[in-house]
């Protein structure tokens, strides 16, 4: 723990119901899906019709783009329901699961006698490949591409996050498979990691990773933000990043050569009854844990955090990439000369514009309103203290507003992605849309590649 | 209750109703009264309870001390010159009755400005003048006429932001603005001796011959008549409402840094801008104004008002960390420059100010071109 690297920019929002560490037991989900929409600039080309029946690593639908890359079932079972939304857009494909769970399997062998090749088909055909993403852009990794590094993040500091020291408990042996698999990938293997993590962390013990301990407020888990003060991306550069649970699924594909993405999840935020941690495959209907929530308010289902997750529904599934699910109030109401009262106990500030500061170390019941209207930008240098890089937020969204492709390159769109800008949107007075912004500049990046 | 009535109105003002036309205005209104019920879309689901009602309202507040302080001087100063018996509050009061009309004014007539103008667009009405209406009269000489404050609010807002685009977009400093205006346009009224304190331009007070600011007094190569420090920080001197008082200033940037509402980076710029240039000028000093000590520059004319409240001026400032402090210093510098170079007007915050507001995009520019090469020198070589 010699090196730790210090952030200082940032903010760590401390809210109410955080996940206790016990691990509770769920009902069988009723349904799971895989949504097109978590892979950013995807082009899903569908290869299963309603009806079919599918197993744990089935293909259900592949990228126009790269066609090897195929996304598969996370569990066996009937294709219940195909979702399509506006201009038959895919939405999502839903497998209602079987009782018995069986999984498609491949042929083991020695990871270490594999070839970059054999690894890289592994991870294609056991429907793993889609865990890797790279920078620029976040989108899934292009087989063909070597990166400069795997970046590996061994914590989250989002608000209500969940603790991987709970979370991945007992899989230090998989995990470790995991890193072995990626290391035939990249010459370099980075694993950061907090200054606050128990000694009894998996992470203590895995080799094959150089280990980089962060010290900080969020965003210093954020897998962007230690890339950037490790080995920042340039121009042309690409890196690979993959999720700690992800690398266990790996470990368990080449181990026992079958798709198996269970995991621990936090069930966190306010209108949670019992915030606690469950064990469940990732895609599963949210209903699942609808018995811990308080039904009587008009909730907010977001499968993520507080900052960066996705709206999903009561109704909704699990995000591929997420590790929790965060129930919080809705804001639908109105509240009389709210910006005057002089102390709005019942929200936050990052600012001191309001006297709440006199009361600190309380924790936030945050519900969805906006508190405001969307202007143009006034106040500066708000964002800054919240983004720990070397980056120009505000002339960056300039330039996307702009449509300048040219700038934003200049300015560094490639380093950064949503979630590294989520809590300069969480803190602007202007109300400026910042993650949405920000994907559409790359989008913009990426059609004009 | 009163939301019960809005819920009622509402319908009648959305677009292509009957009073759809007056959408802007309405919405104005509603959301002054409630914070809107709007939730997040998109994004991140939870913001900060931050917006920029709240922001202008900071700034408001940070206002008061200035204000306040600005009535009961024009009273004391009145009634110092005149030699007329008044209490405390019978000065305060005095002042506040001169001052009233001329908020009144500068609201009324930038409010109405701003509201045509986002109706005519279509746009949500914005909080910026709240903040500039205030301004405006804190800078004006106590006795300008108030149709000269309706029409130089009008030039300001109009010519200053509004064909910018709107709050936010503006080069310039709407409310020095609308002082230059004045300035240029009828210099009479906003400079010399006898518009600083309050009913000196009647004709019955031609026997009274003080009523310069320390600035002019300075300007004119009267040092021995320049008041005690003491006066001159808290303000008890002859100047514009609400510029007098370096400690009313600095209750102000106490507040507005506090909340972190302001930039300390540009007001330290300034500070040290100033005080550099002051000393630099003592050591070249050919004329007793030259070798005045710098701090009096601090506490005379608007330098700590326009510090404070002018010079950080989010929008018309640099918007770039760096670029703050040169900004900022820049400032600090040109205020002794024409201070102590330009015969024509003593007081040189106001035109630095506007000056750097026009430089401030240049530097700017700069900064984010440093910006840009040092992220392109990152790159390795033999890529």
């Amino acid at each position: 723990m010699s090196n730790v690297i210090r952030i200082r920019k940032g903010l760590t929002l401390s809210l109410k119901g955080k996940a206790e560490k016990v691990l509770s037991k769920l009902p069988t989900a009723t349904a799971y899906a895989l949504k097109p929409g978590d892979f950013p600039h995807l082009t899903p080309r569908l290869l299963v019709g309603e009806g079919d029946a599918v197993l744990a690593g089935t293909p259900l639908f592949n990228d126009k783009r790269l066609p090897e890359v195929r996304y598969v079932s996370p569990v066996s079972g009937i294709v219940s329901a195909i979702v399509r939304g506006e201009k038959r857009r895919l939405l999502a494909v839903v497998v209602k699961p079987a009782v018995e769970q069986e999984y498609l399997t491949h042929d083991v062998a020695d990871v270490a006698a594999l070839s970059r090749e054999q690894v890289v088909s592994l991870l294609l055909a056991g429907g793993a490949w889609p865990f890797i993403r790279q920078r620029p852009y976040g989108t899934v990794a292009d087989p063909s591409d070597t990166p400069k590094a795997i970046f590996i993040s061994g914590f989250d500091s989002a608000p209500l996050a969940p603790d991987t020291d709970f979370t991945l408990i007992g899989e230090a042996e998989t995990f470790q498979k995991g890193i072995e698999v990626l290391q035939k990938l990249a010459g370099k293997l980075y694993l950061g990691l907090n200054d606050e993590m128990a000694a009894t962390s998996i992470f203590h013990k895995i080799k094959g990773v150089e280990k980089v301990v962060f010290h900080g407020p969020h965003p210093a888990g954020n897998v962007g933000v230690q890339m950037h003060h490790i080995s920042p991306i340039n121009k042309g550069e690409k890196a690979w990043t993959i999720d700690p649970h992800h690398v266990i699924a790996i470990g368990r594909l080449a181990s026992r050569g079958v798709y198996d993405v269970s995991k621990v999840i936090a069930l966190a935020g306010s209108e949670v009854k019992r915030p606690r941690y469950f064990r469940i495959i990732a895609g599963a209907a949210v209903s699942t844990v609808s018995g811990y929530v308080n039904t009587s308010g008009h909730c907010r289902y977001i499968s993520g955090n507080v900052l960066t997750g996705v709206n999903v529904g009561a109704d909704g599934y699990l995000g591929f990439y997420d590790n929790a699910i965060t129930v919080i109030p809705e804001g639908d109401k109105y509240e009389f000369l709210g910006w005057a009262n002089p102390l709005r106990l019942h929200r936050y500030s990052a600012s001191r514009s309001y006297l709440s500061w006199i009361f600190p170390d309380r924790d936030y019941a945050l519900d969805t309103n906006i508190n405001g209207s969307e202007r143009a930008f006034v106040l500066t240098g708000i964002y800054e203290k919240v983004l720990p890089m070397n980056i120009l937020p505000v002339y960056l969204l300039k330039a996307i507003m702009a449509g300048n492709i040219d700038r934003m390159e200049q300015l560094g769109i490639y380093e950064v992605v949503e979630e590294d800008l989520a809590l300069c949107e969480f803190v602007c007075p202007s109300k400026i849309p910042v993650q949405d912004l920000l994907r559409k500049g790359m989008d913009l990046m990426m059609n004009n590649e | 209750m009163l939301r019960n009535i809005l819920n009622k109105l509402k319908p009648s003002f959305e677009k292509g109703a009957r009073f759809g036309f007056l959408h802007s205005t309405f919405e104005a209104f509603e959301s002054f009264a409630f914070v809107p019920n709007t939730t997040t879309r998109s994004g991140a689901h939870v913001r900060d309870c931050n917006d920029l009602k709240r922001v202008m309202t900071v700034v408001i507040i940070a206002l008061m001390p200035a204000l306040f302080f600005g009535c009961w001087n024009i009273g004391y100063q009145h009634a110092h010159t005149f030699g007329v018996e008044m209490t405390f509050w019978g000065m305060w009061i005095y002042g506040f009755l001169r001052v009233l009309p001329i908020i009144i004014v500068s609201y009324v007539v930038g409010l109405g400005i701003e509201f045509t103008a986002a109706q005519l667009r279509g746009h949500e009405v914005n909080e910026g003048f709240l903040v500039t209406g205030m301004l405006i009269p804190l800078i004006m000489p106590v006795d300008v006429p108030l149709w000269m404050v309706g029409l130089a609010t009008a030039f300001a807002v109009i010519i200053g932001k509004e064909i910018f685009g709107g709050t936010g977009m503006n080069i310039f400093n709407p409310a020095l603005l609308a002082r230059a205006f004045i300035f240029f346009s009828y210099p009479s009224h906003i400079s010399g001796d006898r518009v600083w304190v309050a009913g000196l331009q009647s004709p019955s007070a031609v026997e009274v011959t003080t009523g310069a600011t320390p600035l002019a007094e300075a300007a004119a190569g009267h040092i021995d008549r320049l008041p005690s420090t003491a006066d001159l920080f808290f303000g008890l001197i002859p100047g514009s409402i609400g510029e007098t008082s370096t400690l009313a200033a600095l209750i102000g940037a106490v507040i507005l840094l506090y909340t972190g509402v302001a930039s300390w980076k540009i007001m330290c710029a300034c500070v040290a801008g100033l005080l550099t240039t002051g000393f630099l000028m003592n050591w070249l000093a050919v004329n007793p104004y030259m070798s005045l000590p710098p701090y009096y520059h601090l506490l005379m004319g608007g330098f700590a008002f326009g510090a404070v409240f002018m010079a950080t001026d989010p929008v018309t400032a640099a918007q770039t960390e760096t670029g703050k402090w040169l900004y900022g210093f820049l400032i600090g510098t040109l205020t002794i420059f024409i201070r102590l170079f330009n015969e024509g007007y003593p007081e040189g915050m106001m035109l630095a100010i506007l000056l750097m507001n026009a430089f401030a995009p240049l530097i700017d520019h700069y900064v984010v071109a440093a910006h840009i090469r040092r992220r392109l020198k990152r790159i390795p070589v033999n890529v």
